[in-house]
């Protein structure tokens, strides 16, 4: 069939079966965004409709609407930007911390076998430890400021990234190894030109695993005694039987989580460019 | 026979006898057996002789240590007796001045075609980084892949990446060029036409070539000389001349001359598989 010819793309790329589909990616609409958007929306629908049914009282199961309201109400009061400013600080300075700090532990313990030696215990033994247990130490060190708060997202950040770090610099291919020694690389320049880019994508992919883990962190550091945060908000909203702000509160963490993952994934793929084929 | 074994090889036609490159003179390589107090010779009474130019072909069965005594030229091997000098001197280690090309390409993945081509030369620092740029663009001129330059290693075919392969090689100008089987893991019509063109290249470059293949046809198509290694332990039991110059054209490899010649290279290899294993049933016995 001929078209007029329009300026305005087609809606959604035609696949056929078997064969290789043109992907438009100037088309916001991609066949992926149209049944993911849907889903949640049909998953929206179905919540407001059980809500409505009141199989349960609106005080312990409010619909999308009624978190909405909550919403609105949150942020009408400015004690909301003090929580939000609060946990956020937490969560990216310990975040910032633990990546400072186990970036370059990582790196030392996957290039050289005696540091790994040293540090394996602690490493291991901290790892296994539930961190999230230090919280009650913590506090006691540290008070129920911000600090104790950024110390757990630090312990709860900095592992998965410490250890992909040095997962990375072990298992590098030794093929490049050998290529790099062939043309007579020293100590230094093999590491800088082999075994750092190497290690990059298990870097990536430790920093999305910490996100998770410091944002359990802040939570749950917020939870057991704190001035101000969304945890804590949470948490009294909860006592009060103010179901809907929880759930605001949820949705606030959710957000954190997903923004933060995509925008490291972005950097993922810009560092990891040469992994795409043709 | 009508096959020549004289000396008349491609430098005797030019009439001046240029200084021998590489030496190897009764090498010995032995190692320790990964979980026993046993030695295995790999190499023992290893005499080889490379003049500048020259293109040497290592044939034999595979575990023959026909690689192994390439590792010791790279400089990744020690020896454990007799000496291998390259112009002269020891060989101390790896180093730019040989360049090896491997079975696989070992292409970094994270760099361009070009910045692969480049590595070699931002390592010895020996030129700036516009300069290294433009003799890699050279380079990939002449192995036919200018146009990818760009790409990723992940983006080519297997016949591309083992040009960009030699041409990473080439790049940092080797005194010599180390090829342990660099076609075995390409398919066989792609590997003919980079038999030609490895042939093209070493010629445009005036290249000093050992290559270990275990391919009678490869060795024979490629070779001013075809060196024979007998298995267990090592060591080359006749060297035999190839009489055509280089570069070469396919047709040779239909001509009676070039089937008489790889059969007798096969005879060769094979009656010192042969003699390997009677002597291996008689020690048995013994």
């Amino acid at each position: 069939m001929r078209r007029a010819s329009t300026s305005k793309p087609a809606r959604t790329p035609t696949r056929r079966p078997g064969g290789r589909s043109r992907r438009r990616t100037s088309s916001w609409l991609t066949e992926q965004r149209v049944i993911g958007t849907s889903a949640v929306i049909v998953a929206l629908v179905v919540w407001e409709l059980v809500a409505l049914a009141r199989v349960k009282p609106a005080l312990i199961l409010p619909g999308p609407i009624d978190v909405l309201r909550a919403f609105r109400d949150l942020f009408s009061t400015s004690a909301i930007w003090t929580d939000l400013w609060v946990s956020a600080e937490e969560l990216l300075i310990g975040l910032l911390i633990a990546t400072l700090v186990g970036l370059p532990v990582g790196l030392l313990i996957g290039w050289y076998k005696r540091v790994a030696y040293a540090l394996n215990p602690f490493v291991n033994f901290l790892y296994a430890t539930p961190r999230i247990a230090l919280t009650p130490l913590l506090i006691i060190w540290l008070g129920i400021g911000s600090s104790s708060k950024i110390a757990i997202v630090f312990l709860m950040a900095l592992f998965p990234i410490l250890i992909n770090t040095a997962q990375g610099m072990q298992s590098l291919d030794q093929g490049s190894v050998r290529v790099a020694r062939c043309f007579g690389a020293s100590d230094l320049q093999l590491f800088r030109t082999v075994a750092l880019p190497g290690t990059v994508p298990f870097v990536a992919s430790g920093l999305r695993l910490a996100v998770g883990q410091a944002l359990i962190g802040v939570f749950v550091a917020e939870l057991s005694g704190a001035t101000h945060g969304v945890g804590l908000m949470m948490s009294t909203a909860g006592q009060q039987f103010q179901t809907s702000k929880v759930f605001a509160g949820l949705f606030i963490f959710a957000f954190a989580g997903v923004t933060l993952t995509a925008v490291l994934r972005r950097v993922e793929q810009h560092f990891a460019a040469w992994r795409l084929g043709s | 026979m009508f096959l020549r074994m004289s000396s008349d090889s491609p430098h005797a036609v030019t009439g001046e006898r240029p200084v021998a490159h590489l030496v190897a003179k009764d090498v010995l390589i032995e190692y320790p057996t990964p979980g026993s107090d046993l030695i295995t010779t790999a190499v023992r009474d290893c005499d080889l002789v490379l003049d500048r130019g020259d293109f040497v072909c290592l044939v034999g069965p595979s575990g023959c240590g026909k690689t192994t005594l390439l590792n010791a030229v790279a400089g990744f091997v020690p020896l454990s007796g007799g000496t291998l000098e390259l112009d002269g001197r020891p060989i101390p280690g790896p180093g730019p001045d040989r360049a090896m090309v491997f079975q696989q390409p070992n292409l970094l993945p994270w760099r361009s075609v070009l910045a692969n081509v480049t590595y070699g030369l931002e390592l010895s620092k020996k030129v700036n980084k516009a300069e290294a740029r433009s003799q890699a663009a050279d380079l990939l001129e002449l192995v036919g892949l200018a146009d990818v330059a760009q790409k990723y290693p992940a983006q080519l075919s297997g016949g591309m990446q083992a040009r960009v392969n030699l041409a990473r090689a080439l790049a940092v100008e080797p005194e010599i060029l180390l090829l342990d089987e660099p076609f075995a893991a390409i398919d066989a019509q792609t590997r003919e036409l980079m038999q030609a063109e490895l042939l093209r290249i070493c010629a445009a470059r005036d290249v000093t070539a050992l290559f270990v293949t275990h391919d009678i046809t490869e060795a024979t198509f490629l070779a001013d000389r075809v060196c024979v290694f007998g298995p267990r332990p090592g060591r080359i039991v006749k060297e035999i001349q190839v009489p055509w110059g280089r570069p070469r054209s396919h047709d040779i490899r239909r001509t009676p001359e070039f089937t008489a010649l790889s059969e007798e290279i096969g005879d060769v290899l094979y009656s010192a598989i042969a003699e390997a294993r009677a002597a291996q049933l008689e020690g048995a016995a013994r």
